[in-house]
């Protein structure tokens, strides 16, 4: 051969056909191999994989169900649900988190403060596989940004969630309270299961109170995803159950003229219908935009409000606790005369002071110059002090302790407004605990003309005020109204518990309540001003609480110290006088003198809810009957 | 011959004085071309639904195979003397590309594979090595009688490592272990003393640790890890083994149907139309599946043994059985490695697989497997 060996031919060839035999043994052993494995994997351990496929591919899902609605008495809306696109991260599908933000950034704009709190959600206790919200209310152009990127970004979603929108934001913010992302402590107090796709959750006011209704019932739907958790088709699907509408007592016209009333001040106003009960106004001045709290307030934003000196987050309509003033003397005559001390008949000279023993320290009469001869009508009307030191020294801490309560002062005595504050209605044994001291007839005469020691919140003299509008027949105050489909309000509203307030004399409501339009319409009546000209009668009391002290470390310009010492303006009154539609309190906080800065907001308010608006409704009526006629 | 000659060989046997058949014209052996054609033809099927119903895909993998068996036609018409004639300088080139590769290749996910030179198409110089290798070890040792002696089984070996030495640098593990075998299987095939193969299987043991230590990377020693256990690392470098075995297993007995594996359509499995393709396979026809393509692979690796047996002189069979066998270990690896046998190493399912390069380099081995076949006669005349 060429090669220049030799070689043999046959050797090689048999050398090589016993090589290619092994070869094909050995082919044969491994795939037989092969097929042992497959066999293992295919049919003996066939069920572990079956599951874990399924588990791969099929997702059981939460669908959150829509809130509830809020509707004002007339069906405006007061509280929605609005689309909103965020941006929202898995973390656990877009590790590493670091890389992910980083490569965001490069698309669209994160504020520093975002990506702060989403940091911060992150480290906090949460479901698995929950999505964190980076970003609120996208704009347009950033959704489409990343509905071109989205493909670069595993576990980044742009979600549409429904969140909580208040269209009358500053007027409703203290009466509604707001919704906000579940915190920490709520995540723990929550049925997991039920809120399982709910982000908000009610943190006050009738979005605390009534979160159960307004929140429905989860659903839940199967979905088939793919590897990246997208959604490809839904296998099975059970539909939440909508949160219940609710329909309140507000008015939000009344609410608006509340607010208009107390433009540029501070203070609260409360109006109720007697009859029902019904919270007709809860306005806390000034409000603030509940919208910024639902998806998180920024820390500039929140720095602002709580740091502001007219406390725009302060709820003084429910928490507001002031010293009641002479708004406290109709019931305090209630009391006077149910007890015996007085009577209607019984006339005290009015020196302009007030002695407990001769010599002893002088109580001062507003009026320096004194009443002179007055009976409990005079007082009322006049806002005798001397008469009330008189007659709370003779009924004495017990006494007025007793009917006080029954007028609701102390407690909250309402169905469910959450946070309402109670108040203090001072007694022989509260001043002992607290004081160590025991109740000293001085702190009688003061209690007589609602100072001293006893604070009342705007919303109990509004309920006391309504007492003695229904003579004495309780109505506890409500905002709820009415929920819209099948169940009624009274399942959810707590159960009433107070006893009217039966005077052994039935006649002295009315006697009071005349005391009480003498205060109005009277030729002495404080706020005879207000009361005239008007078209029905009103009933009402002024009154003027002081202001006694402020923090030794707020730091006020002269002009503010001065405006900020003056006295708080009080107001507590019903219309008509004979048949109350509208009982209200007010408090214009440094007003000055109740009958000249509160009473006129009382008469905005009746002019309001017992002319103009019921003139507006016919007007209206009348406009679409005319409307329809002309179809015709 | 006891090799399967009555089974396999019969048609073959036609004698000089016989009118040529068509197969004889073409140069092609129809029973091998029957067995890749239903192949190829099947595993479009399969392509399909491993790319998720994109019609493209199959298309443009229909138009790659096609160039594939022009490339096997064209291979086959070439008598295998002008292979074993081309041999060492086929080598050399090669071994030319590989260096300049390293020097001046481009790439991608920090792997340089690629030679660009202008005017010509993109091309790999490793996968041309897949069959020059085994050429050059088979043109080698054949020059002497066989088997061969120590020193030039040691020649025969160095001629393999060197090649390996080169792809391994780029880095490709796959491609290196598929030319090492070609060239290895060649110098088995041409008889290399059962005690040198206990030695090499010894030495291969001991350098295994001096592998992991010095020559290994990070992400193949990952991928033996990961091997070891995917659970370890369940949403990064086990995800792939994890999820190519659930699909496997989910198949059961009759898989779930064509086009209705979840694991792949759905996304959860990675590479389903590429590496990972027969885990598709195995998903929607079951284990049933997977024994048929089990046996059209054994029959495809049968006749081609029996070709090289048949060959007439050891250059042809040295290389036509080490072809073979590197047909085989693609299988061997692609299947072992999706089924969690063996560390994830990017070796395509051969035939199946999307991907143009590693199936042209195939079908021009069977061209060289035909072409061994059908020159004989001539060669002897």
């Amino acid at each position: 051969m060429a090669w220049g060996e030799f070689k043999d031919t046959a050797a090689e060839r048999r050398l090589f056909q016993r090589r290619a035999l092994v070869m094909l043994l050995f082919v044969m052993l491994l795939m037989t191999g092969l097929l042992a494995r497959m066999y293992q994997l295919q049919v003996v351990e066939h069920d572990i994989y079956t599951t874990l496929s399924d588990k791969n591919r099929v997702q059981v899902q939460s669908v959150p169900p829509p809130r509830g609605l809020v509707y004002d008495r007339n069906g405006e809306l007061l509280a929605e649900n609005r689309p909103v696109f965020s941006l929202t991260i898995v973390p656990e599908r877009a590790a590493p988190i670091d890389e992910t933000l980083a490569r965001l950034g490069g698309i669209i704009e994160i504020a520093d403060e975002d990506l702060e709190r989403f940091r911060k959600r992150l480290n906090e206790p949460r479901r698995p596989f929950q999505e964190i919200p980076l970003f609120y209310d996208l704009g347009e152009a950033d959704i489409a940004t990343m509905a071109v990127h989205r493909h670069e970004f595993p576990g980044v979603e742009v979600t549409a969630e429904l969140v909580r929108y208040y269209p009358h934001s500053d007027l409703t913010a203290h009466a509604l309270g707001f919704v906000g992302r579940i915190n920490r402590e709520e995540l723990n107090r929550i049925d997991p299961v039920n809120y399982a796709g709910t982000n908000y959750i009610g943190k006050s006011g009738i979005e605390r109170f009534y979160e159960e209704v307004l929140h429905g019932r989860v659903g839940y739907q199967h979905v088939e995803t793919n590897a990246r958790g997208r959604i490809l088709r839904v296998l099975e699907r059970e539909n939440p159950v909508p949160g219940a509408d609710l329909e309140l007592h507000l008015d939000l016209r009344l609410q608006r003229k509340a607010h208009e009333l107390l433009e540029g001040r501070r203070g609260a106003i409360v109006a109720i219908e007697p009859a029902t009960g019904g919270i007709l106004a809860l306005a806390s001045v000034p409000g603030f935009d509940t919208n910024k709290f639902v998806t998180g307030i920024s820390v500039a934003d929140y720095r602002a409000l709580s740091e502001s000196i007219d406390k725009p987050l302060f709820n003084r309509a429910l928490r507001g606790q002031y010293p009641p003033g002479s708004t406290i003397k109709p019931m305090m005559a209630v009391a006077a005369l149910d007890s015996g001390v007085t009577t209607r008949d019984r006339k005290i000279w009015d020196p302009g002071y007030y002695q407990l023993r001769e010599g002893g320290r002088r109580y001062r009469d507003w009026k320096r110059s004194g009443h002179g001869w007055v009976d409990l009508k005079d007082s009322v009307a006049q806002s005798c002090d001397v008469y009330f030191y008189d007659v709370a020294v003779e009924m004495g801490v017990d006494t007025m302790h007793k009917y006080l309560s029954a007028f609701g002062f102390g407690e909250d005595a309402t169905l469910d407004v959450s946070g309402a504050l109670s108040g203090l209605l001072p007694s022989d044994d509260w001043k002992r605990a607290m004081r160590d001291e025991r109740w000293y007839p001085g702190d009688s005469v003061n209690m007589g003309i609602g100072q001293g020691f006893f604070l009342a919140t705007p919303l109990q003299l509004a309920t006391a005020t309504a007492l003695v509008a229904n003579r004495g027949e309780w109505v506890e105050p409500r905002l709820l109204k009415d929920i819209r489909g099948e169940r009624s309000a009274d399942e959810f509203l707590p159960e009433e518990t107070h006893n009217p307030l039966v005077l052994k004399d039935p006649e002295n409501w009315e006697y009071v309540v005349d005391t009480m339009e003498e205060v109005m319409h009277g030729a002495k009546g404080t706020a005879r001003r207000t009361g005239r000209g008007a078209n029905y009668r009103m009933a009402g009391k002024t009154g003027t609480a002081q202001v006694f002290s402020l923090g030794q470390d707020e730091e006020y310009d002269a002009e503010e110290v001065r405006e900020r010492l003056r006295d708080h303006a009080l107001f507590v009154g019903f219309a008509p006088a004979d048949d109350p539609k509208i009982a209200v309190a007010i408090i214009v906080e440094n007003g000055g003198g109740g009958s000249s800065v509160a009473a006129p907001v009382a008469r905005g308010l009746f002019d309001a809810w017992l002319e103009e608006f019921p003139a507006a409704e016919a007007s209206q009526m009348l406009g679409q009957v005319s409307r329809n006629g002309s179809a015709h | 011959m006891g090799l399967g000659n009555d089974l396999l060989g019969a048609k073959t046997d036609a004698g000089l004085g016989r009118s040529r058949s068509i197969w004889d014209v073409l140069h092609l052996d129809p029973i091998l071309l029957f067995l890749l054609v239903t192949l190829v033809g099947g595993g479009l099927f399969v392509l399909y639904s491993g790319a998720d119903r994109n019609i493209d895909v199959v298309k443009a993998q229909g138009i790659r195979l096609a160039v594939a068996f022009g490339v096997m036609l064209v291979f086959a018409q070439l008598d295998p003397a002008v292979f074993r004639r081309w041999s060492p300088w086929l080598y050399a080139l090669g071994l030319a590309g590989l260096v300049a590769v390293l020097l001046v290749g481009v790439g991608a996910k920090g792997a340089q594979r690629w030679l660009a030179i202008p005017g010509l198409p993109r091309f790999q110089p490793s996968e041309l090595m897949k069959l020059v290798v085994p050429m050059m070890a088979a043109w080698y040792l054949s020059r002497y009688f066989l088997p061969p002696t120590l020193g030039r089984v040691m020649v025969g070996l160095f001629i393999v490592l060197l090649p390996m030495f080169l792809i391994v640098q780029q880095p490709d593990l796959g491609t290196s272990l598929l030319v090492g075998a070609a060239g290895i299987f060649v110098v088995f095939f041409a008889g290399m003393s059962w005690k040198l193969i206990a030695a090499f299987f010894g030495a291969v043991s001991v350098s295994a640790p001096l592998m992991w230590f010095f020559v290994m990377r990070e992400y193949q020693k990952q991928r033996v890890l990961t091997l070891l256990d995917p659970q370890s690392d369940p949403l990064g470098a086990g995800w792939n083994i994890i999820q190519s075995k659930t699909a496997i297993g989910s198949g059961g007995m009759d898989g779930k149907g064509w086009l209705q594996g979840t694991q792949s359509h759905l996304e959860f499995l990675p590479e389903s139309h590429t590496d990972f393709i027969v885990a598709v396979l195995a998903e929607e026809f079951g284990f049933v599946g997977m024994m048929l393509l089990m046996a059209v692979y054994f029959l495809i690796i049968l006749r081609c043994l029996y070709i090289a047996v048949s060959a007439q002189d050891s250059y042809a069979r040295l290389l036509a059985g080490a072809l073979t066998m590197t047909f085989f270990i693609y299988i061997f690896v692609n299947v072992g490695m999706v089924s969690g046998l063996l560390p994830v190493v990017g070796v395509p399912l051969p035939l199946i697989s999307y991907g143009g390069t590693s199936g042209v380099t195939l079908m021009a081995a069977f061209g060289v497997l035909m072409s061994i076949h059908t020159h004989r006669r001539m060669i002897t005349a």
